[in-house]
């Protein structure tokens, strides 16, 4: 079976600092894993770069068995198209109904792209689906409203419902609760998951909770200063191997042991 | 506070760049006013001029009012079909020159560089190239605003392109979506309201100059007042130019009232 992400040896630099040294690891299709890692440790980088939305200085990323790195301008949005990402900012476009919000989500699916997702031109069939989609999110009766009239966790909500429309076969989500309160981003959190079991996607998502992703996860990477520094399967984790994680040189950009404490 | 921490001087003396820039402009300033033989006594003539055309000029002849009101009903005509015109090039030129939007260095350079001419020459010159190349009359004046608007309007659109939020167009990509899409899906969107507001501005601009494109004869009102100017009739003159006056505040208040709902 291929693997859904396969990484390896991944390195990405911005000038002379070094942000990911040598990243390798592998999810196989239909596995959630939680990556963690304190700030500054280069997941961020890491989470775009399997977009494609940094560029690799070496190193190797198979999405379902298509190498990134030499995909065509084609390539590479067929990539994308298969694989739905979360943002911790949500990433909607302000000026849209949450609605239109969703409808964008399938430009990627479309010959003609935008034309084919607009509110108006849009075909009965996808219109339905992304009411559908907002309906499994529970935001069907605020499809009309915009996303500054929604709340953060109404927002992200309505975000996992454009990735819903994408119909991916991976999720990336990049700490996609850092800006909710504890209650919504447990109710954002158990949605996305839920969704990514019932569809059997494979999902990267990034956390700062030690215990959400204890809960979630089958699977746990920790990343220290720009490498994987644990990858266990989450019976094999223990909070001492955790919190380890968040402690000395963590940072890419530390230069030596008295900046990174 | 320690030993040698030192309360800042009061003055200190200005660089030689100042200097020089102070001198030269004064000597400049100096020159002109040299130049232009300012005197007491011209300026006193001027007012007495002034006032023997307030006296001619009181009370506006409006016998040419169905005259004034066809070159007035032109003017806007110019303006609005002008700026209309101007608005929809200024946008595809917009995003040719815009960082995030621009297919490639080349392309902005040449989109910048079209921006740039078109708004470095002042509107009368166009009219006056226009004039020249389509001949006497509204097109003329049509074409000189159509420039002046790009001039203006692309820049500002450029700069607010600029400006987005680069997450929803980055959410947009990573979704499989051409770059045509997320131009048109985020965003444009985004820069909507700003885009507005600047078209109503180039609106009032546009009407503004679209008065004066008439004085070298694109057309609209321009013509009359300066065909009345050159008879001395100075009361026709003051009907055109009260008419003016008039159109010009209730397209600003019309426009400013737009731009408040939007923002």
């Amino acid at each position: 079976m291929t693997s859904a992400i396969c990484c390896t040896e991944l390195r990405v630099s911005y000038g002379q600092l070094e942000v990911l040294r040598g990243v390798t690891f592998d999810i196989p299709v239909g596995q959630g894993v939680v990556l963690l890692g304190a700030n500054g440790c280069g997941k961020s980088t890491l989470m775009r770069s399997l977009n494609g939305l940094e560029k690799l200085q070496s190193g190797r990323i198979l999405i379902h068995g298509d190498s990134l790195a030499d995909a065509s301008r084609g390539e590479l949005r067929r990539i994308r198209r298969g694989m739905g990402y979360v943002f911790q900012q949500f990433n909607l476009v302000p000026q849209l109904s949450a609605f239109q919000n969703v409808l964008l989500g399938a430009m990627g699916r479309h010959r003609f792209g935008l034309l084919s997702c607009l509110g108006m031109t849009a075909s009965a069939q996808e219109r339905a689906r992304a009411m559908a989609c907002l309906e499994r999110v529970g935001m069907a009766d605020r499809a009309q409203h915009r996303p500054s009239q929604l709340s953060g966790g109404q927002q992200q909500r309505v975000a996992i419902a454009r990735m819903l429309m994408q119909a991916p076969k991976v999720v990336i989500a990049d700490e996609p609760i850092a800006s909710l309160d504890p209650k919504a981003g447990r109710e954002v959190l158990d949605l996305l998951w839920q969704i990514v079991r019932e569809e059997g996607l494979s999902m990267l998502c990034t956390l700062h909770q030690l215990d959400l992703a204890r809960e979630y996860a089958d699977r746990i990477i920790g990343m220290k200063a720009g490498q994987v520094a644990i990858d266990a399967a989450i019976a094999d984790t223990d909070p001492v191997q955790l919190n380890a994680l968040y402690t000395g040189m963590t940072r890419v950009d530390a230069k030596g042991e008295e900046d990174a404490a | 506070m320690t030993e040698n921490t030192r309360i800042p001087p009061r003055f200190r003396a200005p660089s030689a760049l100042t200097w020089v820039l102070v001198v030269g402009f004064a000597a400049f300033f100096i020159q002109g006013v040299v130049a232009s033989e300012i005197s007491f006594d011209r300026l006193v003539r001027g007012a007495s001029n002034l006032v023997r055309f307030i006296g001619q000029a009181v009370p506006p002849d409006f016998a040419r009012a169905p005259n004034i009101a066809d070159a007035m009903w032109e003017t806007l005509n110019i303006a609005v079909v002008g700026v209309t015109f101007g608005c929809l090039f200024s946008i595809p030129l917009a995003l040719l020159a815009a960082r995030n939007t621009a297919p490639n260095a080349v392309v902005r350079t040449v989109a910048r560089f079209v921006i740039s001419v078109s708004r470095t020459i002042p509107d009368l010159i166009w009219a006056l190239i226009f004039v020249v190349t389509v001949g006497l009359g509204p097109l003329a004046g049509i074409l000189a605003i159509i420039m002046d608007t790009i001039g203006f309007a692309a820049r500002f659109y450029s700069e607010r392109f600029e400006e987005v939020q680069k997450g929803p167009s980055e959410a947009l990509t990573s979704t499989g979506a051409g770059r045509l899409s997320v131009i048109f899906g985020a965003i444009l969107p985004e820069s909507f309201a700003s885009m507005t507001a600047t078209s109503l501005f180039s609106v009032e601009k546009a009407i503004r100059s679209a008065v004066t494109l008439g004085l070298v004869g694109a057309g609209g009102i321009g013509v009359e007042l300066s065909t009345a100017m050159r008879l001395f009739r100075y009361d026709q003159a003051a009907a055109i130019i009260l008419v003016i006056l008039v159109v010009v505040v209730v397209f600003e208040q019309i426009s400013s009232s737009i731009r408040k709902r939007i923002i």
